[in-house]
């Protein structure tokens, strides 16, 4: 097969891949099999993680489950569940209205989940922090009520190639609504988006630079720093979208000084209908709301109204009360395993995974960034991605096949879809060696 | 059940053939209908082609379009069984053939068992319901073709 530019022919891995090149956090010396053990010594009982997510124990298709998806929502710890659960039977009311005793507690939880991702985030103020929906949700925040505040006809939003539908629509959106114009840093053959690249596309018009720390769809690790820096220096604000970054690595946003960073908590092993936006008090204060309703007033009469402070003004309508708890419960779960430990265990499968991989010769792994989170996009020549993923399915394997929601970086590599394995806290190499024998399955069912 | 048996029920080897060797998967210059069809879940495209004849007779289809084992199988499959076929039995096999792909209630159908049973072969599919679309997608792009003369307008 012809590759496109920037898939890796599996025998091309020593090249990209050698020996004493950081893969991450981790690396993979060939050593044998030592889940339980970090490259340096440190101790990490993947067992008894893995022990603490029930899902992790249910057969499927009657195999064990060796779930590969992480990437796309990560499965949850029985603490989470038990958040959840224990929450409503225990403490639930709506919140910040009742005068009594249940919805003053609900209050203080919802309150006190807020503290524990400002914490995580090490945000300067607590009212930085505004709960949404999702990640998505939150992106889709900032689009128009950042343009509102900042945005004319004319300035320019940059955005990289590597970006998930999820910071590309908003600014397509926003781009009809103000006639802003978007700009795209482009990505090379590693599927990295070049520093000098990004930075010759910051003009004295960009107000605004999006762009994911970790891409979904490669697992490409970009310098947001350097980049936060660059945008600065040019007098434009940042956005992070970290929703695959959070997982894998701790995020310091006064560190990191970009203007505004979001997550979702499904990925980070939280419950689903919940994301995080972060936003500096100054410029969150400047911005309008963006939904109206309860709990995001001050007063309302039908001549006036006035909104809120923050954060509580970008919080219209009833929030996801105890999703915001359970994802308080996520951020203790990951914050004592150590986000160090994690990353450092994930690099390491990464590595393995991508040593493994290269026995399969029909191979190639779109996306060899010199720094990946654990992330491994694959096309195999001949075999269509979602018949991978099926006879994977009937060995209880589970990854993603499709473009998952990154059409520009197919189309980029030119391939309309591949096969993504992602791994997070609690795989194995074991899962890994599952994986690699199933993909030899589809190569003897479709390739012979 | 062993899961490898359900996987041989949507992989059977003659989908596995259809899709190493498919049938009339080539453009056709001179057709009268055509229609262009993707599966938006995965992005999968195919051109669907007919030669309609006066008296209102598939007379040849054709495909074209890379996809997923499933789609290309059932394209190849569909451009046999519908030649000889009016359009009227050309819908009343596709609902046959769409009952059989989701599980669905299967409308009465005169005649053409023998063009049944050949698509039967896809039936596995039913297990995996986000694997019907594959095994519609050229039968949906067919139907558009049937509403979509070339000299009138120019493929979708």
């Amino acid at each position: 097969m012809k590759a496109a530019p920037g898939v890796l022919q599996i025998r091309d891995v020593e090249k990209h891949f050698p020996k004493d090149h950081a893969l991450g956090v981790g690396e993979d010396n060939g050593a044998p099999f030592t889940d339980g053990l970090l490259p340096g010594g440190t101790p990490y009982d993947v067992e008894a993680v893995r022990a603490d997510f029930p899902i992790l124990h249910r057969p499927v298709r009657g195999r064990p489950l060796v779930y590969l998806d992480t990437a796309a929502s990560a499965q949850k710890p029985a603490r989470v569940i038990e958040a959840e659960r224990s929450f409503y039977a225990e403490d639930y009311a709506n919140i910040h209205r009742g005068l009594y005793f249940l919805s003053q507690r609900a209050s203080e939880r919802y309150e006190e989940a807020r503290r524990k991702v400002a914490a995580f985030l090490n945000a300067r103020h607590e009212h930085e922090i505004v709960f949404t929906r999702s990640a998505t949700e939150a992106i889709n925040l900032v689009a128009p009520s950042f343009g509102e505040a900042f945005l004319k006809e004319g300035d320019e939003v940059l955005i990289t190639g590597l970006e998930h539908h999820a910071n590309i629509v908003p600014w397509q959106m926003l781009r009809q609504k103000k006639g802003i114009v978007l700009k795209v840093a482009p990505v090379n053959d590693a599927g990295e988006v070049p520093l000098e690249e990004f930075n010759k596309l910051l003009g004295p018009r960009t107000r605004l630079a999006a762009f994911a720390q970790v891409s979904n769809a490669l697992g490409t690790v970009l310098p947001v720093a350097e980049m936060i820096r660059a945008a600065h220096a040019s007098g434009a604000k940042v956005l992070i979208d970290g929703a695959q970054s959070v997982v894998h690595m701790g995020t310091d946003v006064q560190a990191l000084d970009c203007d505004f960073f979001v997550f979702s908590g499904h990925k980070l092993y939280g419950p689903t209908g919940i994301g995080v936006l972060y936003g500096k008090e100054a410029l969150l204060d400047a911005m309008p709301p963006y939904q109206g309703g309860g709990d995001m007033i001050a007063s309302v009469t039908f001549e006036r109204t006035t909104f809120a402070p923050l954060p509580t003004k970008f919080e219209a309508g009833t929030p996801a009360i105890a999703q915001a708890v359970a994802l308080g419960a996520a951020i203790d779960y990951v914050t004592e395993l150590g986000l160090g430990c994690i990353g450092a265990h994930e690099a390491s499968l990464l590595g393995y995974a991508t040593t493994r991989l290269s026995a399969i010769k029909s191979l190639a792994i779109v996306g060899t960034a010199a720094h990946k989170a654990s992330v491994i996009s694959l096309i195999m020549e001949g075999v269509h991605p979602h018949d991978i993923a099926q006879v994977l399915d009937s060995r209880g394997v589970a990854v993603r096949a499709g473009h998952h929601c990154a059409q520009p970086v197919m189309a980029r590599f030119g391939v309309p879809a591949t096969v993504r394995a992602s791994f997070g806290l609690y795989n194995t190499r074991a899962e890994v060696d599952a994986l690699a024998e199933a993909l030899q399955r589809v190569e003897t069912l479709f390739l012979r | 059940m062993s899961e490898t048996l359900d996987l041989r029920d949507l992989y059977q080897e003659v989908i596995l053939d259809n899709r190493r060797h498919p049938h009339n998967r080539r453009a056709m210059a001179d057709c009268s209908h055509l229609a262009r069809g993707e599966n938006l879940s995965c992005g999968d495209e195919v051109v669907v082609f007919l030669k309609i004849d006066d008296e209102g007779v598939i007379r040849d289809v054709a495909f074209d379009g890379q996809s997923c084992a499933i789609a290309t199988a059932s394209a190849s499959l569909m451009s046999e069984v519908l030649v000889g076929k009016t359009p009227a039995q050309t819908k009343s096999l596709f609902d046959r053939f769409h009952a059989l792909a989701t599980g669905g209630v299967e409308s009465p159908l005169d005649g053409m068992e023998v063009e049944l049973e050949r698509l039967t072969m896809l039936s596995g599919v039913r297990d995996y319901p986000s694997r019907a679309k594959c095994a519609t997608l050229a039968w949906q792009t067919m139907l558009a073709a049937l509403q979509n003369p070339k000299t009138q307008r120019s493929p979708k």
